[in-house]
């Protein structure tokens, strides 16, 4: 990305959060993305659990980034994303220990999701915190709201509801394998097809409207 | 270019005709075990098979026309699909059942991966696995027949065999498929008329099932003797798998070492499952996870041409 | 003995890494187009988690535990794994310069590949002894190579056949992978 520099703060977080979608675009952290994804509510959690550990590590990385030599970035990425994990892991175990146990192992996961990973080496490392923090907080919100999608559509088709609330009718037969690994799977495959296919004709749309206003 | 060249490793069914002509004979096949299902089971098994033969034609055709494709309803193989998942479903299961049992078997497995011959799972298989896993009560009640003196009875023939003892178990009833039981699976006699066909016409090679069967028998003469292996090859969902379901060409390996591999591989797998998974049976789950090796399967074993030039990328 | 048994079939089959838990999906989706380098990725994996589990094993109880420091937990995991790629790569690339070619390339990729770790913090979870520590984490490591063998195996062959385009790539890998996982639903209860 050579014109980030370019970008102002607000450019960057519409960047994270759908032009480069950490989960619809760039395919990144798919074992959090179909592990949690069974209830709305877990969905949520765990993006903003990642969410929260993105934003800080992002930071702190960029804040970093002129004293951390280029030859041990990797390690040091790893310790600033570990701690920042482990903190995470320990207040959810305080604070929400319904939740905490609903995400199990997915939460110390957190610490090899490439999303973050990714983030600190593609972006924070080389640029000023502020836009930083920005991508944090977008690719945190992209990686949120598309696992919230794709929570909603399995806890729909699995258990009729959505956060609990029932918005399938009474006479719905609850479709069990939309739950297990397989309607994971599945689910996230016909998303994408269709997140591929709005993108596409977007895309058309805007070549089209660039031509006539050539023309 | 890449797509001109493209050489399908099986089945090399290109040709609408031929592939209609093999279709038809399959259903030829299929029919004596569809009739044995209503005469035992009644006008309910004649619905969910219409329901389901016309869900799975319907289905095809429409995803045809909404993609751009030829229409290829023509080749009768989505028939074959609807009888087979409408034979793999209890005769009493509601009909919306069948219906979206098609549609995940035409749509979501063999469609969206290139219609006929591309696709690398049994569509009628891995969709009535969905259906079994999604809705495991309505496929696993299972109504008597009509000539049972208890109308009521429901436990399987499974079931009793699995307490280990073959009493309570008529082997006649087992053969005519007088038991309750999913809608084409229990008459034998009726699923061994149309194998023989098959074989004999030779649309069908024998390997698969003659493999299958042998092995799931043998495993339990060790396990429990030659009684209870007879009646378990007679039990469950063996025959029309290992004739109809483990032979389809586009999901079985194509070499004749592969072949006998598939068999034995199924009925390893279904001996397992029975024998000490959750699940009653694992005729379906068996012959699915021997599609998912069928491509290794023909890999290894396939013997290497002279002067084979490296794939691209 | 039985233990050991259980262990390694409940990993490999019922319990697969990929089919049954979701861990290391990334690899298992990245690579798969290929049957020889998913051999070469599986084999790799093996050997870095099946020491992984061996290694994270003595940290937790010689080091962490008894200076109670379990709560920096992740964190000596993940930096056993890391020093343990390390350490690896070079090891290889000294004793074995044919092994560092063929598995060389997928070393890297491995210390994110979240069923390594996964695979550590699960046999703490769990209380698992050393041996059966390294028996879990080596026969996880074979599921996950299985898993990855048979969808290279579909994969190459669904390349020759005529996929629609909107299946290329991650979409038609899904749906795959979702495929597959339901045939693997069918060993379910083979473990208690």
């Amino acid at each position: 990305m050579p014109d980030t520099q370019k970008k102002n703060a607000f450019q960057v977080f519409m960047n994270g959060l759908i032009t480069e979608n950490p989960t619809f675009v760039l395919m990144l952290g798919m074992c959090p993305t179909l592990g949690v994804t069974t209830a709305a509510i877990n969905g949520i959690g765990m993006g903003l659990a990642t969410t929260a550990v993105l934003i800080c590590s992002n930071l702190l990385i960029s804040l970093l980034r002129n004293i951390i030599s280029e030859r041990i970035r990797i390690p040091a990425f790893i310790v600033v994303i570990a701690s920042f994990v482990s903190i995470v892991e320990m207040l959810l175990k305080a604070y929400l220990p319904d939740l905490s146990d609903a995400l199990g192992v997915y939460i110390p996961l957190i610490v090899v999701n490439c999303i973050i990973f990714a983030r600190a080496e593609a972006f924070a490392f080389k640029n000023p915190p502020v836009a930083s923090l920005a991508d944090g907080l977008g690719m945190g919100l992209g990686f949120t709201g598309a696992i919230t999608i794709l929570s909603a559509i399995r806890e729909l088709l699995g258990s009729g509801t959505v956060f609990g609330a029932q918005l399938m009718p009474e006479s719905y037969e609850p479709m069990a394998i939309m739950l297990q690994v397989p309607g994971g799977f599945i689910t996230l495959g016909l998303l994408l097809i269709l997140v591929n296919g709005i993108r596409k004709g977007l895309a058309r749309r805007k070549e089209l409207k660039a031509k006539e206003e050539l023309a | 270019m890449q797509k001109n060249l493209a050489v399908s490793s099986s089945p090399h069914l290109r040709d609408n005709v031929s592939t209609r002509r093999i279709m038809q004979e399959v259903c030829l096949a299929l029919a004596p075990a569809g009739i044995a299902g209503i005469i035992l089971f009644g006008a309910q098994a004649a619905v969910l098979i219409a329901a389901s033969v016309i869900s799975a034609v319907l289905a095809e055709y429409f995803y045809q026309k909404l993609t751009h494709q030829k229409v290829t309803v023509g080749d009768w193989s989505a028939v074959v699909t609807g009888l087979l998942l409408a034979y793999n479903l209890p005769a009493n299961a509601p009909v919306w059942l069948a219906v979206v049992g098609a549609v995940i078997a035409i749509v979501l497995v063999k469609q969206i991966f290139g219609g006929i011959g591309s696709n690398f799972m049994n569509p009628a298989l891995a969709a009535r696995a969905i259906l079994f896993v999604s809705w495991a009560t309505q496929m696993t009640t299972y109504p008597a027949t009509r000539f049972m003196l208890d109308g009521v009875s429901t436990a399987t023939p499974l079931n009793a065999l699995g307490t280990g003892s073959v009493a309570g178990v008529n082997l006649s009833d087992l053969f005519l498929g007088n038991i309750p039981g999913v809608l084409g699976e229990t008459c034998k006699l009726a699923l061994l008329v149309g194998g023989i066909y098959l074989i004999v016409r030779r649309i069908a090679d024998w390997k698969i099932p003659v493999a299958f069967i042998a092995t799931v028998f043998v495993c339990y003469l060790i396990k429990d003797g030659a009684e209870m292996a007879l009646y378990q090859i007679l039990s469950g969902g063996l025959f029309l798998g290992a004739f109809f379901m483990a032979t389809d060409y586009a999901t079985s390996p194509v070499t004749n070492p592969g072949r006998i591999i598939m068999g034995i591989g199924c009925g390893i797998f279904l001996f397992v499952i029975r024998a000490y998974a959750s699940y009653p049976e694992g005729c379906s789950f068996a012959i699915l996870l021997m599609n998912v090796a069928t491509p290794l399967i023909d890999k290894y074993t396939m013997p290497k041409p002279f002067g084979e030039v490296k794939q691209h990328a | 003995m039985n233990t050991y048994l259980t262990i390694l079939i409940g990993s490999i089959l019922v319990n697969n890494y990929v089919m049954n838990k979701f861990m290391g999906i990334c690899p298992f989706l990245g690579v798969s187009k290929k049957v020889d380098t998913a051999l070469g990725m599986g084999m790799a994996v093996t050997f870095v988690m099946t020491l992984a589990c061996f290694m994270s094993w003595l940290v937790e109880h010689f080091l962490l535990v008894p200076f109670d420091l379990m709560y920096m937990r992740t964190i000596a995991f993940i930096l056993v794994i890391a020093v343990l790629v390390q350490l690896v790569e070079m090891a290889l690339k000294k004793l074995s310069f044919s092994l560092y070619q063929a598995l060389g390339v997928y070393l890297p990729l491995i210390t994110t590949n979240c069923a390594v770790l996964g695979a550590a913090i699960l046999n703490s979870d769990t209380g698992y002894n050393l041996l059966e520590s390294v028996v879990s984490g080596c026969s996880a490591a074979l599921g996950f190579t299985l898993a990855l063998l048979l969808m290279a195996g579909i994969r190459e062959r669904l390349s020759l056949s005529q996929m629609p385009k909107w299946m290329d790539g991650f979409p038609g890998a899904l749906v795959t992978a979702g495929l597959m996982a339901v045939s693997f639903m069918g060993f379910g209860g083979l473990i208690k």
